[in-house]
């Protein structure tokens, strides 16, 4: 890695004690010798494990469930099904309003992708919670799935979520979370050439070294201790707190050392179950995913839709950009309102454009809910418009390099979501990449500055 | 039938933090009596290092080196509040809590000195070695260590201090999506430069020369280790990664590290890092969150080069050898 001190050297000051030297770090040595202690390092006496019997089908309603077998298994303590979890539909960003609530702890009634949680089964060793799970009965009616975004947004499509009754989430804004900036027919009507292109993503997994799950312990004062690897401490305990209906000083989290994250640990899915094991046993709880859950199970990143059309002038200015990004979010909102939001504002990108017009959906399909990941709302956005924007230089026949240097943004800038751009340096990593890659750029695109506008 | 050569070029910002709800993140502060700092979060270290660089916050902010500071996060019965580690906010939001929380241990500090040397307080200052001394007259000095001991046991003074951090809650306006979703944003460029074999569709990322600018670079080592691994992670993605092969298609899906693909040491490109500094007006010492903006650039500038080795477009991600193929036979067809 190379430090160009050299650039914003007139904005910084260098020289300090602590910040900015290369401190090595505390927690690495244990790390590297395999002596730091994760969550499942933790082993109680008499701890149960919990494992899920999940739905075979992509959408199906419940007949029936029968237990009874599963129960008489050697070795099993205890099965949960949905009548035992006090709140058990709800959202995780119920906590800030984001409603509607719109997922069961454990399917009630109906199951919405292949691999959801039905019934939870708790026995003194891993393998006999394993056999017993595959004693648990339960007969479905198999319904029609819908797993494409278009064919869900089409009249008549089969509902994934009846707390929405449509599959798309309804923001208070409509159908789709939007941004008006300028007057975007008028920019097309002025363009020399229209491009209009459509990028598409599949899901994508974290794939931690470490997968999600926690350890539950009861404190012998009806309080527990909940041992987890949660990207987000308070977060997931104010969730478990509503999902459980017991007060927040029940609760005890530890947390905070964890094996990777990009996302895929703020979900709130171990904790609740696991806890509410341990209430009802008495007894200490592991929860832990097995790599396949953690593959299949846990919520990826999102499957998106972009849909991108300009409207560009011969001498590379962009007049207007019209984008309409679809997100898929699974068969529950999870974060994903939120991610197609996050897009909305991140559109058009790092370029200043005048005439701006964007639509994100959030879609419901019966498959794995997709949920936060590194980028979240952001990269496959980044994806389609920088592949857009090299489309767009050689539809005009200009370098690549070049045309971005044109359209970039600088400080005051109007950005479309009605921001002012501050501390811009677009312009400055563009100066660099042409040096290090021995790109070259037209000499006034190299005295540019992101501080002001101008040659 | 060739191996044939490309380069591809992206541009992209990306927001520090989240707004959705409000974005807070508090931090406590407090001496032990021998003068070592505790740092109080409920903040999670994911591996990328935040117990170390609130460690090293904290330490410069006081004006002690960093292996004074301990870190305790993540017990919820002692720690504050932190929204959580993700969005790229956990630098920037934790670490402006604790330099607050830092400042005003560090007033205590210095008032505790100041008694114990008979001058104001604002007449001291840090040696960043453990000592406190008084400005231009070096030689009246004394150490954290007596400070300390003189706080806990002979003025009862509790050298210790609050921090808090919040960007406060933007609700979206409903017909314009006027907004205020995240605060400073971190920028790159990425060049990368593949070679396509057009007989078999395989890509190999032959260099990727990554140009970041994140505020500031309050650890180079660890801003290096997160910079390398998420360009990695950005060619994983351009190239490798699904668990849904043929999306919206729920077959096929991998279930281990064996049928779930990604780029192994044989396939690692050879990886340029480069860092500008710009930094931001409210960030700690000018620190933006760079964890999830160095992971996206190189999936675009991958495939530009893509296009640039053979002339076809893949625009669904990702972009595999089947796929390169697909689109190399239509251009054939005509």
């Amino acid at each position: 890695m190379e430090l160009r001190k050299d650039y914003f050297a007139d904005v910084r000051k260098d020289g300090l004690n602590e910040i900015g030297q290369p401190r090595p770090r505390l927690d690495s040595p244990g790390h590297v010798t395999g002596k730091t202690a994760y969550f499942s390092d933790r082993n109680f006496p008499g701890m149960l494990h919990l494992k899920m019997v999940r739905s075979p089908h992509h959408h199906a309603r419940i007949r029936s469930i029968d237990t009874s077998e599963a129960e008489k298994h050697p070795g099993v303590v205890r099965v949960l099904t949905a009548k035992d979890v006090p709140h058990n539909v709800y959202t995780i960003l119920i906590l800030i309003q984001i409603g509607p609530e719109d997922e069961t702890v454990l399917a009630d009634g109906k199951v919405r992708w292949k691999g959801e949680a039905v019934v939870a089964v708790l026995a003194e060793t891993e393998r006999a919670a394993q056999e017993a799970a595959a004693k648990v009965k339960v007969d479905y009616e198999v319904l029609p799935a819908v797993f494409d975004m278009e064919e869900a947004l089409k009249p008549g499509a089969p509902i994934v979520n009846e707390y929405h009754g449509q599959n798309y989430y309804l923001y208070d804004s409509g159908e789709c979370r939007k941004v008006r900036f300028g007057d975007v027919e008028a920019g097309f009507a002025e363009a020399d050439h229209i491009l209009e292109q459509t990028y598409q993503s599949s899901p994508i997994e974290h794939a931690p070294t470490e997968t999600t799950g926690c350890v539950v312990a009861p404190e012998g004062n009806d309080r527990f201790t909940c041992y987890t690897n949660t990207q987000a401490m308070f977060f997931t305990l104010d969730n478990a707190s509503i999902i459980l209906q017991m007060p927040g000083s029940k609760l005890h989290f530890v947390g905070g050392t964890v094996g990777g994250g990009f996302g895929g640990k703020v979900d709130v899915i171990v904790e609740p179950i696991a806890i509410l094991g341990a209430k009802l046993t008495g007894r200490p709880v592991c929860f832990i995913y097995s790599r396949e859950e953690e593959m299949q199970i846990s919520s990826p990143r999102a499957a998106e839709k972009v849909v991108i059309k300009d409207g560009v002038m011969k001498d590379g200015r962009i007049v207007a950009r019209k984008v309409t990004g679809y997100t898929d979010a699974g068969a529950y909102s999870r974060h994903s309102p939120y991610g197609a939001q996050k897009g909305a504002a991140h559109y058009p990108g790092p370029y200043t454009i005048p005439n701006v017009w964007i639509d994100t959906y959030c879609v419901y399909t019966n498959r794995t809910p997709s949920s936060a990941m590194r980028g979240f709302g952001v990269t496959i956005g980044d994806f389609a418009l920088e592949v857009q924007m090299d489309k767009l230089a050689r539809l005009i026949g200009m370098d690549p390099l070049e045309f971005r240097f044109i359209n970039a943004y600088r400080d005051g800038d109007m950005k479309a979501h009605r921001q002012p751009t501050e501390g811009a340096a677009l312009i400055e990593c563009m100066q660099e990449a042409s040096r290090a890659a021995n790109w070259p750029v037209a000499e006034k695109f190299m005295a540019m500055s992101s501080y002001r506008k101008g040659a | 039938m060739a191996i044939r050569r490309g380069r591809g070029v992206a541009a992209i910002n990306y927001p520090t933090g989240m707004n959705l709800g409000g974005d807070p993140t508090q931090a406590l502060v407090h001496s032990t009596p021998t003068g070592n700092f505790m740092v109080t979060l409920s903040s999670v270290d994911l591996g990328q290092g935040m117990k170390q660089i609130m460690a090293q916050i904290c330490a410069e902010t006081i004006g002690v080196p960093t292996d004074r500071v301990v870190i305790d996060t993540a017990d919820t019965d002692t720690g504050p509040h932190c929204m959580g580690t993700f969005a790229s906010r956990g630098t920037h939001r934790a670490g402006n809590a604790v330099i607050q929380a830092a400042r005003e241990a560090r007033q205590v500090m210095l008032e505790v000195a100041a008694e114990e040397l008979e001058v104001n307080a604002s007449d001291l200052e840090t040696d960043g070695q453990g000592n406190i001394l008084v400005k231009g007259a070096p030689q009246r000095s004394i150490s954290i260590f007596d400070v300390a001991l003189s706080a806990h046991f002979k003025r009862g003074r509790s050298i210790s201090g609050r921090g808090m951090f919040l960007i406060p809650r933007s609700y979206p306006e409903k017909e314009t999506g006027a907004m205020k979703p995240s605060t400073c944003y971190a920028h790159a460029c990425t060049v990368a430069e593949v070679e396509v074999d057009d007989e078999t569709g395989e890509v190999t990322v032959l260099t990727v020369k990554n140009v970041f600018e994140i505020g500031r670079a309050l650890n180079p080592k660890m801003v290096e280790q997160q910079l390398v691994g998420g360009s990695w992670m950005g060619i994983s993605h351009a190239l490798y990664e699904t668990t849904e092969p043929y999306y919206p298609s729920r077959d096929h899906g991998g279930t281990d590290f064996n049928q779930y693909l990604m780029p192994g040491p044989g396939d690692l490109a050879e990886t340029e890092i480069i860092v500008l500094e710009r930094p931001s007006a409210d960030g700690p010492f000018g620190a933006k969150g760079p964890g999830e903006m160095c992971a996206n650039p190189q999936i675009p500038a991958v495939a530009n080069a893509v296009f640039d080795a053979v002339g076809v477009r893949v625009d669904t991600l990702p972009i595999t050898p089947e796929r390169i193929l697909r689109a190399l036979k239509a251009q054939a067809a005509g």
